[in-house]
């Protein structure tokens, strides 16, 4: 079959199970959008900025598990991207991002709208390509699926030049990879397995660390059916929200410097912790010398450079946790009762240091998030923002099912929630999906508003609208003496009207009794987005919180 | 402490600036890099002294395995292998000098590859201290111009 580049380029997409893009044309793109003109199954979702559609692929596969792909022209298209793949990187998300790129004969003499794209995302990638040949096309995209998928899942950049989409090759797509030097080890050693269940078996105050990486390799099931048959209480990380049901008796919720006290309490006192692709971030850690002190450590994770980068392991294994931990379960066995006393310990510290907030009459962030997990039954897919707004949906909604939360952790990229909402939302048409907001962040992205408008997502925007850059101003309080330096946003616009010009609905919430009334009206509507403006009590603090540097059972409680 | 270590990868381009790029963002020490074909014109080799202790080794390592152009990262303990160094040395030379530099760099069993009025060009392949106490001892004649390759390196026997 014979085809331009730009057309075995889209075949290829279809080959690889795409059905869906995010993207916007441009001058050294515009084979590729010609070709879309004509092409059938390929449905291609104009953002109205490249972030928007970097954002809304990786909410997309974050949301389906599928591997999410954005599309965008050369030099200031491909540089808008750039946040959106580094956010995918950060967090290990699945996604292809399709760049256009001048003809071979303009490269490297500072073309019109030229950027040097593989260079700059080099190191946000797993890996990236230059394709200046048309009979390249199907192999580099076959194996940047592949790359991207598996393993520890990440974002591949394919830039392809102009005149590559224009020439004409004999299309085959091939079978299989032929990759060399990439062989991620999915299969966990025995011997290693063996000395986990050693370790499992002395230990008497075990806790269980579970990050993305068991999102990533859809191993939610296996993990609760190993932390059930061992007796084992589980904290997760931030990424690792819904990796394991908060509302189970062996929840720890989550851990670190905004995490529940009893998760941090039973971390440091733990003395085995089984981290379950997780990778000791200092957000997690705190002051790292003295994290989990008491503890042995078991490290399971599918990247072996972040077996010993932050902390000495006691026993490693490299592979996939799905795998790993069907290979723990069907041999460990736990003597009845073994950590009862542990328990117990664990369950007078969730009864002391509870999360909670003040209860009163002024409208506080941690009640609207209370209230949408009611009225959601918390079935909806949480997407956030980043900031105050983000550590109060991680800590006041229940998250029960993995990929039902979306949130950029690693990298904490404002205005990545809404976009990435666009996407879970087309991932999950049947989907309620949310964006928890702050003031500041949803409008690093508002512009988003019509491509939601023009597609009839019924996204909700709860905008917690404290007329702050919240958790800068948190610290700025706790640690800058209250100097709450550009810190302000008194000047914002009025939302609930940018809301209605771009035809979405709008909301404003002032007072405690207007919430519940507020998210059910949100509720009903189905054929556009509604922004709901909560004006929410200004000074509000994101409790508990280490403070940078320190040990994480030293937290301020309020 | 430093390491010797050989990277295998494959001739793409790029690959030199996704090592480099490694190195330099993850606050790595290179010491010396030497890069070239090998037997297989489609695999280059790079030798790749660093600077670190056994847990930076250990990430260097590893983060170098994770690049999909990279096909094998070794370590190359001195005992086990052959290391040599090249250098071009362009010291400053006159009829009164000639003699006792020549004695020079037959001591070191190195070359002289061009010789001028005032002036040659000595070739010295060897281990790297060797090549820096033949430095040492040109200097007092006055070196021009030096240029060194960085470490290359094979492991003894048929490993690897």
């Amino acid at each position: 079959m014979e085809l331009t580049g730009a057309e075995a380029l889209l075949e290829s997409l279809k080959h690889e199970g795409v059905d869906i893009l995010f993207g916007y044309p441009g001058g050294q793109i515009l084979p590729v959008y010609d070709a879309l003109y004509k092409v059938k199954g390929l449905k291609h979702i104009l953002t109205r900025h490249e972030q928007g559609a970097a954002h809304a692929a990786d909410g997309y596969a974050r949301a389906t598990g599928k591997v999410g792909v954005c599309m965008a022209t050369s030099g200031p298209g491909a540089t808008n991207l750039v946040t959106g793949i580094a956010t995918a990187y950060m967090d290990s998300i699945p996604m292809v991002a399709i760049t256009g790129q001048v003809g071979t004969a303009f490269l490297g003499k500072d073309s019109f709208q030229e950027a040097d794209v593989t260079g700059i995302t080099q190191p946000i990638t797993k890996h990236n390509y230059l394709v200046k040949n048309a009979a390249d096309i199907p192999r580099i995209v076959k194996e940047a699926f592949h790359i991207a998928r598996t393993g520890r899942p990440g974002p591949v950049v394919i830039d392809v030049a102009k005149d590559a989409q224009v020439h004409k090759i004999d299309f085959k797509y091939p079978d299989s990879v032929d990759l060399p030097g990439y062989k991620p080890n999915l299969k966990g050693h025995p011997r290693q397995i063996k000395a986990a269940f050693k370790m499992i078996d002395i230990a008497r105050k075990p806790v269980i660390y579970a990050g993305g990486g068991v999102i990533a390799s859809n191993a939610a099931k296996e993990l609760l059916e190993f932390a059930e048959k061992c007796n084992i209480p589980v904290t997760t990380t931030l990424m690792g929200l819904g990796a394991f049901p908060d509302t189970h008796k062996l929840s720890l919720h989550m851990l670190g410097m905004h995490g529940t006290a009893y998760a941090n309490y039973a971390v440091q006192e733990c003395d085995l912790l089984i981290a379950i692709g997780a990778r000791f971030d200092d957000r997690v850690t705190g002051h790292l010398p003295t994290f989990a002190p008491k503890a042995k450590h078991i490290h399971i994770d599918v990247d072996p450079a972040e077996i010993g980068k932050n902390i000495k392991v006691d026993v490693p294994i490299v592979g996939d946790a799905k795998q790993i931990l069907k290979d723990l379960i069907a041999k460990v066995e736990i003597e009845k009762g073994k950590h009862d006393a542990w328990l117990e310990q664990i369950a007078e510290w969730k009864k002391k240091f509870p999360l909670t907030y003040k209860k009163d009459k002024e409208l506080r962030p941690q009640y609207i998030i209370e209230m949408i997990d009611e009225v959601t039954g918390g079935e909806a897919i949480i997407c956030t923002e980043v900031g105050q707004n983000q550590m109060w949906a991680a800590q006041y909604y229940k998250y029960t099912k993995p990929r039902t939360w979306i949130s950029s952790g690693g990298l904490g990229t404002m205005g990545y929630g809404f976009p990435a909402a666009i996407g879970a939302q087309f991932g999950r048409p049947d989907a309620i999906v949310f964006d928890i907001a702050g003031d500041g962040s949803i409008q690093m992205n508002i512009q988003e508003m019509a491509t939601a408008v023009n597609h009839k997502l019924p996204i909700k925007i709860a905008v917690l609208n404290n007329c702050y850059l919240g958790m800068v101003r948190q610290w700025q309080e706790i640690l800058y003496e209250k100097r709450y330096s550009q810190t302000d946003m008194c000047d914002n616009p009025d939302l609930v009207k940018i809301a209605e010009a771009y035809g979405a609905a709008g909301m404003r919430i002032t007072k405690v009794d207007e919430v519940k009334k507020a998210l059910n009206e949100a509720l009903k509507i189905k054929d556009r987005p509604c922004l709901l403006d909560f004006r929410v009590t200004k000074e509000e603090n994101v409790f508990p919180f280490v403070p940078p540097g320190q040990a994480i059972n030293e937290m301020l409680i309020d | 402490m430093k390491h010797t270590i050989s990277v295998i990868v494959e001739n793409k381009p790029g690959v030199l600036q996704r090592v480099a790029g490694l190195f330099s963002r993850r606050g790595f020490n290179i010491d010396s890099l030497a890069v070239g074909t090998t037997e297989k014109p489609d695999i280059s080799r790079m030798t790749i002294v660093v600077d670190g202790d056994e847990q930076t080794l250990e990430q260097i390592t590893k983060q170098l395995h994770k690049q999909i152009d990279i096909l094998k990262v070794f370590d190359l303990p001195y005992e086990q292998a052959v290391e040599r160094e090249l250098a071009l040395i362009k010291v400053h030379a006159n009829d009164k000098t000639r003699g006792e530099i020549t004695q020079i760099v037959d001591i070191f069993k190195a070359k002289i590859v061009d010789v001028s009025e005032d002036s040659v060009i000595i070739e010295v392949s060897a281990e790297k201290e060797k090549v820096e106490s033949m430095q040492k001892l040109l200097e007092k004649f006055g070196i021009q111009e030096l240029v060194r390759t960085g470490k290359i390196a094979l492991q003894r026997g048929s490993g690897k």
